[in-house]
């Protein structure tokens, strides 16, 4: 009956030597190669089972290494669960093992229900019977448990803005169905325009909180940021302010590349991790080292960028390149060596929302400003959560983005021109997800809804 | 004492199509009914099929090998296809009847039918022992012995007739109540509760002022509810239509004291979606111009149906709303509206295949089972015949299941949720709604109908060449390339399409939303299709992306259905689910790890419980044969 794929982190989450991203399911290695490349090439699909592959788990739309891995592959029926089984062995950190597990999501897989793979593994009989009792014990107060907390995480503003996206769909929904169900009685039909409306600004509205989720993270895990800017401008004089403020918790955890290493500066509170190519302080610039193509990759990774600009030696063309490559980041302009005099103004630069300017002396100047604007581009004005489970969130974003994606159908199909029992399809799929995190059901309410609210019956 | 395989007690249209069904697959079948003369009487509204997909249950049963499409098909007045703005999944046919007629037409099949005797009798007793039927016992006191009874009495036990405050029984207005019956099922343990529904006032044709109203015509191309039917174009009688006014809402409010609801003198439940016109006034104060439509009852009565006007407040209140109506002025009633009040068997006491889990060898279908209208119970009829006939037999109980057919949507929800109201059918409570379209009910259901024995070879042959036509034409659609030549964009640019700018196939070319079948014969040679299957064609191929999904979807629901719940499961020894669960399950006693699912009160947590229990125990899967 367990045909479809699933994963989990299978090690408890923290800072770890190494974590485990475990899948189980009959398109384990086809899913697992989609995102798996062994250094000595190959498929997963073609390992034998009792297998350990050594190679990189790639994001394969950027096609960008996340992490360098082990998989193990256990073949059904011989494996814990009795299905195909497939282990990334990771790099323990948090970060790149829930990115492991969200490749795997993105790519084919579900997210594991609480106690999943033992039930798996005694449904298909690789647990004896005496372990049923036990199983049944861990399914109950796991499912039961992880139901209590997620209800409990929905308190407050995220509640209700979930609250207010179902409503918003409920109601649509609710006359869209009424006009299906009863056409001949007195229910107008839904505008199409009208519904355009709702279902895109719920759709970006859901988006937004998934941006959210993101912050959360940013919160737990620290934001990326890369200094930039041409030689000379003060950049290693930034960095070593960080540090000599006695902001550094950790130093140098492995990166994601060879070539990279990351300092870690206590912001407010929160990690900001400087992505740094032993450069810096060394003054071999990025750009300087490895072009500025590689640069731009580093910036893509990148949650922040600081720019370093001197305002005492005109802005060259090198200056105006970074500028120009780094329009659409969220940036921060550091216009530094204010306390010489200016030789050009301030005017010139390219300004937008996701750019913010802060003018100073890196050198003696009070560093406050500067963090105060970073740590306001980080959170774009929203409030983080600091309470959220590491697995419950995933699962509330994946509900989430799986609710948008219903919705982005439905506007396809309204935008084709497409009559209203298909676009109804998107409308319903979108609010059972949503229903997933709640815990309400859809169907029942849609009556309870017609009949409440049009005077039906002939 | 004479025996049958299956006796069946009421000649609604739950009766008609299980004695039918059950006759027809080879049992000796007795139908006895109170009255011969109102054999498949429309005792409401003189219509069959309708939106809220009144209309699939209709085609399904048909596709099953049932009677009711192919008796509407020769006796109707006025045929129409509704909603055809809002999607091929909710497209509905709906046709008004000759009601008479229709008697008459059902009356001939079940008195030609072989090996179905038709005979006039009020059944009192079940006769019952050791836990299980053997026959029935009829008031004038003869005892019919068989091997299964399917009871599908209607609104008769304990039937009350409410109008104002006058209340005494009957089942219709006009025909005695099931009192004896009622009382006796209560002996045997069944668990009854009430429900009511009322009908609107008929009026005489010649009193109406038509000039006032607007006309509503009928069809002007061929429709047909059977598959088995001829396309014929028949003549159309037309439907009226009017509104109601303030001065209507003004005399209902002066009335109201003495409306059932007012008084109290209604006490079950009624049906929401039919609410009567005082309890609209009452519920929706601010709106007036409440819809009218005036209804033929038959080519040779001058009875008109007042649909919208449903009550049971005095004579004089009928009068007076009436005649506050444009056109209906001098409007003569000719019967009154009232309301009915009935017992019903509260249905989560049922299996699947609609047999009694109190009583063995006791199946029940229709309004004696809490649905409402014609084509619900001729869906439970048409199920629950097949059951009795295959038990008396010895073979497996079969149904239809939620992801097939609007059947199975039916009975599921009755036997495994109950219902808190008279259960009516609507599209929005499908999950795979896009799937079970009346367009494709024979692509769903023949072969079934085909395997039980109900549709005989002939008629499966001409299903099967429709079904290969259609898979080969799809397949060619697919096939075909169109090419961006200069002829074929022009031909695009014509129907208001976009450009081409590669080779497409033609599937691709009529998924385009303003491209139809009959545009494709610009770019390609096209088989010929007759109607109906071309339009099969355009919707399989233009949803195709949804069908998929939605079908990837019934996949997943199969898994769950799929794993067998033992008949002797001790859900109380079961540790690990709440308590709750365990009452709910043993009460349903589901079938299925799926249909337990769906049980109000088994949370998911209880459901992997159950599974991991069930892979214990060693449960089977459902057998192919009953998950068909």
């Amino acid at each position: 009956m367990h045909q479809d794929t699933i994963a989990a982190v299978a090690t408890a989450v923290g800072e770890a030597g190494i974590a485990i991203v475990r899948v189980s399911g009959g398109d384990a290695y086809q899913i697992g190669d989609r995102l798996f490349s062994p250094v000595k090439g190959g498929t997963l699909q073609d390992t034998p089972g009792y297998r350990i592959r050594y190679g990189h788990i790639r994001d394969p739309e950027s096609g960008k290494a996340v992490d360098e891995v082990l998989a193990a592959v256990m073949r059904a029926p011989r494996s814990f669960t009795g299905e195909n089984v497939l282990e990334i062995h990771c790099h323990g950190g948090p970060k790149v093992t829930q990115r492991i597990l969200e490749l795997f999501l993105q790519s084919g897989a579900r997210m594991a229900e609480a106690g999943e793979f033992t039930k798996r593994a005694f449904i298909n009989g690789r647990l004896d019977l005496s372990q049923a009792e036990a199983v049944i014990d861990v399914v109950r107060s796991r499912t039961d448990s992880s139901l209590d907390v997620a209800v409990q995480q929905l308190e407050g503003s995220l509640r209700r803005r979930i609250d207010s996206f179902r409503e918003r769909l409920l109601d649509l929904v609710v006359r869209v169905e009424a006009s299906i169900d009863f056409p001949e009685e007195d229910i107008p039909d839904v505008e199409l325009g009208e519904m355009q409306t709702i279902i895109s600004s719920v759709r970006s509205e859901i988006q937004q909180l998934i941006d959210t989720a993101d912050d959360g993270k940013i919160l737990r895990e620290g934001f990326k940021t890369v200094i930039t800017g041409k030689p000379n401008v003060g950049k290693s004089s930034l960095l070593n302010r960080l540090l000599d403020e006695k902001r550094a918790l950790v130093t140098e955890v492995p990166g994601t590349t060879r070539d990279v290493i990351e300092e870690v500066v206590n912001v407010r509170g929160i990690p900001m991790r400087v992505l740094d190519t032993a450069g810096i302080r060394s003054t071999t610039d990025v750009v300087e080292r490895l072009g500025v193509e590689r640069a731009r990759d580093l910036w893509r990774e990148a949650d922040i960028i600081i720019h370093v600009l001197d305002a005492s030696i005109p802005l060259t063309e090198e200056d105006w390149d970074i500028l120009d490559a780094t329009e659409n980041h969220k940036r921060v302009i550091v216009v530094n060596k204010i306390d010489l005099p200016r030789s050009w103004p301030l005017e010139d630069l390219p300004l937008d929302s996701s750019t913010k300017l802060v003018e100073m002396s890196l050198l003696e100047g009070n560093l406050e400003p500067l963090l105060d604007t970073i740590v306001q581009l980080v959170h774009g004005g929203m409030r983080l959560r600091t309470e959220e489970a590491l697995v419950t969130r995933t699962r509330h974003k994946q509900a989430l983005a799986e609710a948008e994606d219903d919705l982005r159908q439905a506007q396809q199909t309204l935008d084709d021109g497409l009559p209203v029992d298909l676009i109804a399809v998107g409308l319903q799929g979108a609010l059972e997800h949503l229903g997933e995190i709640t815990g309400e059901t859809v169907r029942d309410t849609v009556l309870e809804r017609i009949f409440a609210q049009f005077c039906i019956g002939k | 004492m004479k025996h049958y395989d299956v006796i069946v007690v009421g000649g609604g249209h739950a009766g008609c199509e299980a004695a039918l069904a059950a006759a027809r697959l080879g049992s000796s079948a007795c139908l006895l009914t109170m009255n011969m003369d109102t054999i498949a009487q429309m005792s409401c509204n003189p219509a069959i099929g309708g939106p809220a997909a009144k209309s699939h249950l209709v085609r399904e049963v048909d596709a099953l090998g049932g009677e009711m499409g192919r008796i509407i098909d020769r006796s109707y007045l006025n045929i129409r296809l509704l909603n055809t703005s809002r999607g091929p999944a909710v497209w509905a046919l709906r046709a008004q009847a000759d009601k008479t007629l229709y008697r008459s037409e059902m009356t001939w099949s079940l008195q030609t039918q072989s090996r179905l005797d038709v005979r006039q009798a009020l059944v009192t007793q079940l006769l019952v022992s050791e836990g299980k039927v053997r026959g029935v016992r009829t008031k004038s006191g003869l005892e019919i012995g068989a091997d299964t009874v399917v009871l599908a009495t209607g609104t008769f036990l304990r039937g009350v007739v409410v109008i104002g405050d006058v209340r005494f029984p009957g089942g219709r207005h006009g025909e005695p109540a099931a009192d004896a019956l009622s009382d006796d099922l209560k002996a045997h343990g069944l668990s009854l509760a009430r429900f009511q529904t009322a009908t609107p006032p008929r009026i005489h044709a010649d009193s109406v002022d038509y000039s006032k109203l607007v006309e509503q015509p009928g069809t002007d191309k061929p429709l047909r509810f059977s598959f088995d039917s001829p396309p014929l174009l028949r003549k159309q009688w037309p439907c009226w239509y009017t509104r109601t006014t303030e001065n209507t809402i003004a005399a209902i409010a002066r009335h109201l004291s003495d409306s059932p609801i007012e008084t109290g003198s209604v006490s079950g439940k009624g049906p929401r979606f039919c609410p009567s016109i005082d309890r609209k006034v009452v519920r929706f104060p601010d709106k007036h111009d409440h819809q009218i439509f005036l209804e033929p009852e038959g080519t040779y009565t001058k009875e008109l149906y007042c649909l919208g006007l449903t009550t049971a407040m005095p004579e004089a209140a009928q009068e007076e709303i009436l005649h506050s109506i444009p056109g209906l002025e001098q409007a003569k009633i000719m019967r009154m509206g009232y309301a009915v009040e009935y017992d019903y068997i509260i249905p989560s006491q049922l299996d699947p295949s609609l047999e009694s889990k109190v009583l063995d060898g006791l199946f029940t279908a229709g309004q004696i089972n809490g649905t409402s209208g014609y084509e619900e119970a001729a869906a439970q009829g048409i199920v629950a015949g097949i059951n009795a006939a295959r038990k008396s037999q010895g073979l497996k109980d079969v149904y239809v299941s939620r992801a097939q057919g609007y059947v199975g949507v039916l009975i599921d929800d009755l036997v495994t949720k109950g219902t808190e109201e008279p259960y009516r059918m609507m599209t929005s409570k499908a999950e795979y709604r896009l799937m079970l379209r009346q367009d494709n009910a024979d692509m769903r259901l023949r072969p079934l109908g085909y395997e039980i024995g109900l549709i005989d070879s002939v008629r499966y042959e001409a299903f099967a060449k429709k079904r290969d036509q259609l898979n080969e034409v799809l397949e060619w659609m697919d096939s075909i390339q169109v090419s961006p030549t200069e002829e074929v964009r022009r031909q695009l640019a014509n129907l208001g399409s976009g450009d081409l700018k590669k080779a497409v196939s033609l599937g691709d070319i009529l998924r385009r939303p303003e491209v139809r079948y009959s545009d494709l014969h610009h770019f390609a040679e096209l088989p010929d299709l007759d109607g109906e299957t071309a339009e099969q064609v355009e919707i399989e191929v233009k949803f195709k992306g949804y069908v998929e999904r939605q079908q990837r979807q019934i996949e997943a629901f199969k898994e769950l259905e799929a794993v067998a719940i033992p008949r002797d499961m001790d859900f109380h020894s079961i540790k690990g689910l709440r308590s709750e669960a365990k009452e709910r399950l043993a009460e349903i006693r589901p079938r299925s790890l799926g249909q337990a699912s769906r049980i109000a009160g088994v949370s998911p947590a209880d459901i992997n419980v159950l599974s991991i229990v069930l892979k214990g125990v060693g449960a089977g899967r459902v057998s192919e044969e009953r998950t068909l």
